[in-house]
């Protein structure tokens, strides 16, 4: 943290925050801003940790159940829409441009850039999760919503594949429910950088967000190919 | 405030500097948040506490004349689940580990102070939950909610229950996140890792426990929950799914998660021992990894408890080896403190009582664990009373011993006042004598062949069972005299110095109870942990609390 100022406070008896020119507030219990800025950082990328584990136990449920029913998941995996899942596929890595750029933007301190960046992403997310939101209702359409009015026409092993069904709506639901709280996160953002709260010397929130939308992003770039393209080069090919 | 007058500063402390309700339900000072668990979590140790009466009751004949079977189930599961999932877990992390982290570090609060105060109040809300279900008719899945009987059979409120545990979960992920941030960025100037004290090695590793477990078990209750409450199908055989899977899921947490109900206990017995041993605690390196080596070899032996639940041979096997390989960090700390011990003039204060109670039942506890993790063994064992037995030991007789040590040995510090001496090593006495009576004998049920779980059992095992009940009655005691006069202390305790046990940590150098701010000056750490300098030795000799007048002896 070379080019952080060393602003120690010593002052006995300290209680309250302190703003310092620039460097939004540094919270009375740390030294300094660069020990906050290390302390939120680790402790974004700790939350991230965990957020691996939260997504890795349905993982390991996807990973046992393919390996014993393939022809099952192969199957159901069929009935998902290719070019809707690669539409958003290409929506999300886009997101994740814009919300490089919005954090590039911070840095420098161009706040119009920045607000218009986080705009551009909270658009794409929106986009994703309107997309997320029609596949979901086509599925229920179709009865393949695992449970009591569940079927899988000209399925293989039609009986295994429900559980493919019920890991994908587990797996995207909770990815889109992550979607769903970054949306309300990036609001929030987007109105703090439109009335100046980020500088160029201050903007960890936004490269936080930033951390956490990318983590987002590339738990999707996992899903899609697990989810949507099990089966398409065999014989059900592409459509 | 740098001008405040020195008269001024004496008296102020955490718990006067501000008053009303408001400034606890909103305090973000870790100090006070340790405070507002320490209520909230006696609170749900006396619903398990009453729990466990009813079970006990029940057993003490061998017909089922209190409770019926379906009542019967529905107490133990939310004995086990408040014990658990609101007790056992958040018990010393949350109180002891919020309360000493920062003081013993020289730092002015946890990294994260709102995050903190957040994650009461989301303990407090699964807290919520888990009242509910207790007053509209329970649960009876036992704590381990198995499928596919939760998801399809049970007639309790099991999505409730889940979301009980599965919103507990995210205050405990907080708490971990908030301390391993803490212990990285927030140590006092010179304060090397391998100058912290145990209990922060302790607590660490549990940090990384909580954070690394205590998801897969969220995600474990939420597809229980998905298809309990919505037909959403993984692993009841009806929907094509395979029971043994939430097996493994579940204890892929729920083994580790003992780690995070001992290992802090473990932090606390290092301090106690060092203490009124007055001694370095010997081994301090092998110690803080052994910490580290259980945080990490425990999450690799999940699978002795499936040894009966049509896990491959093979699998079972590498299983054992690891759990008796896990044994042996376990077995580092017992034999590192028996040497702190050894040649030590040993002060034998009411913290000191508990934490040799601790190695004693940890030990018979950490023993029949080897047992239960000989795959041939485990058949004739499992589910049996030798493994409530088991548990017990190490959950009752390790972590609440070490709770209470705790609680006992910080005291002090906490409230800045003395229990009574006398009445406090007559309650832990009691609590040694009523638990090896409640708890051996159930090992011994367990080896005839008492399966545990039923109302009802042939008379042949009464013997035993009484044995236990009465003993359970005893430990109850144990537990209500602390219960009484630590309350009492808090008005007419004696006044307590800054170090009333000529302890070395950090948190003993500041006032008790410590000022808002911790320290009115830094720290700067410039000696190794430990240090017993020829002061601290002098005052212990002096000190009115001590029992022996041998002090002098440190090696
Ligand atoms: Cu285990």
């Amino acid at each position: 943290m070379a080019n952080e100022p060393a602003v120690a406070l010593h002052e006995a008896g300290h209680t309250g925050a302190h703003a310092h020119p620039g460097y939004g507030e540094v919270r009375h219990h740390f030294e300094s801003y660069a020990q906050q800025k290390d302390a939120s950082t680790i402790g974004m990328w700790v939350f991230l940790l965990t957020e691996l584990m939260f997504f890795g136990g349905m993982f390991m449920a996807y990973f046992v159940y393919r390996q014993w029913y393939p022809d099952a998941f192969a199957s159901a995996s069929l009935k998902t829409n290719l070019w809707l899942g690669a539409f958003n596929t290409t929506v999300l890595i886009c997101s994740s441009l814009t919300m490089a750029m919005a954090v590039h933007s911070a840095s420098t301190g161009k706040r119009l850039l920045l607000v218009g960046f986080l705009i551009a992403t909270l658009v794409l997310g929106s986009a994703f999760l309107g997309v997320k939101a029609y596949e979901y209702h086509d599925k229920w359409v179709h009865h393949e919503i695992p449970g009591e009015h569940y079927e899988c026409e000209g399925c293989v092993d039609a009986g295994h594949t429900s559980l493919f069904f019920a890991l994908y709506f587990g797996m995207t639901g909770l990815h889109a429910s992550h979607m769903i709280i970054g949306a309300f996160i990036l609001l929030v953002l987007i109105w703090q950088s439109y009335k100046g709260k980020f500088s160029a010397k201050w903007y960890t929130p936004i490269e936080l967000f930033g951390l956490y939308w990318h983590f987002v992003d590339i738990v999707w770039i996992f899903l899609f190919p697990l989810l949507y393209l099990i089966d398409r080069s065999g014989k059900g090919g592409i459509h | 405030m740098i001008t405040a007058t020195a008269t001024k500063k004496e008296t102020k402390n955490y718990l006067n500097a501000e008053s009303g309700l408001k400034s606890w339900l909103l305090t973000q000072d870790h100090k006070r948040i340790a405070i507002l668990y320490l209520i909230a979590v006696t609170a749900f140790f006396i619903v398990g506490g009453l729990m466990a009466v009813l079970i006990r009751l029940e057993l003490a004949t061998p017909a089922g004349d209190l409770l019926d079977s379906n009542t019967y189930n529905k107490v133990f599961t939310m004995h086990g689940v408040v014990m658990i999932f609101f007790f056992l877990i958040p018990s010393i992390p949350a109180i002891l580990g919020n309360f000493l982290l920062p003081l013993m570090i020289g730092a002015k609060d946890l990294a994260f102070p709102r995050i903190n105060l957040l994650s009461w109040y989301v303990y407090m809300l699964g807290g919520c939950f888990g009242v509910f279900v207790l007053i509209t008719g329970g649960v009876d899945t036992g704590w381990t909610f198995y499928t596919p009987f939760s998801t399809t059979y049970s007639n309790g409120y099991v999505v409730m229950t889940a979301m009980a545990a599965f919103i507990n979960g995210f205050s405990s992920i907080l708490t971990g996140l908030n301390f391993i941030v803490t212990v990285h960025r927030m140590r006092a100037p010179g304060l090397t890792w391998f100058r912290l004290p145990l209990f922060v090695w302790a607590h660490y590793a549990t940090s990384v426990i909580m954070i690394l477990g205590t998801p897969v078990i969220a995600v474990t209750l939420f597809l229980l929950m998905l298809e309990r409450g919505l037909h959403i199908g993984f692993f009841d055989p009806a929907y094509g799914g395979d029971p043994v899977l939430f097996q493994h899921l579940f204890w892929f947490y729920s083994h580790p998660a003992v780690y995070i109900m001992i290992l802090p206990s473990m932090g606390v017995i290092s301090e106690v021992v060092s203490t009124f041993c007055s001694k370095k605690p010997f081994g301090y390196t092998f110690i803080a990894f052994s910490s580290v080596a259980i945080a990490v070899f425990g999450f690799l032996v999940w699978g002795h408890h499936l040894y009966v639940s049509s896990q491959s041979a093979y699998a079972g096997m590498v299983f054992s080896i690891l759990s008796y390989i896990v044994a042996i960090p376990s077995a580092i700390k017992i034999f590192n403190w028996a040497a702190t011990m050894f040649k030590g003039s040993v002060r034998l204060e009411t913290p000191m009582l508990y934490a040799l109670g601790f190695m004693g039942l940890f030990t018979v506890g950490g023993l029949t664990g080897l047992f239960l993790a000989a795959m041939g063994l485990d058949v004739h064992l499992t589910d049996t009373y030798f493994v409530v037995a088991h548990f017990h030991y190490v959950m009752v007789g390790g972590a609440i011993m070490g709770y209470m040590a705790g609680i006992h040995f910080w005291w002090p510090k906490m409230t800045g006042r003395m229990y009574p001496e006398v009445w406090s090593k007559v309650a832990a006495g009691l609590t040694f004598i009523g638990f090896n009576l409640t708890f051996f004998p159930q090992f011994i049920l367990g080896y005839m062949g008492m399966p545990r779980r039923y109302h009802v059992y042939p008379p042949e095992f009464q013997v035993f069972n009484v044995l236990s009940s009465a003993g359970a009655s005893i430990l109850g005691l144990g537990y209500l005299i602390p219960g009484i006069y630590l309350i009492w202390s808090l008005k007419y305790g004696k006044l307590a110095g800054p170090n009333p046990w000529g302890a070395t940590g950090l948190e003993w150098q500041t006032a008790s109870p410590p000022p808002t701010e911790n320290f009115e000056i830094t720290p700067v750490v410039t000696t190794e942990a430990y240090e017993y300098t020829p002061q601290i030795l002098a005052m212990i000799d002096s000190s009115p609390t001590q029992t022996t007048k041998e002090v002098t002896h440190v090696g």
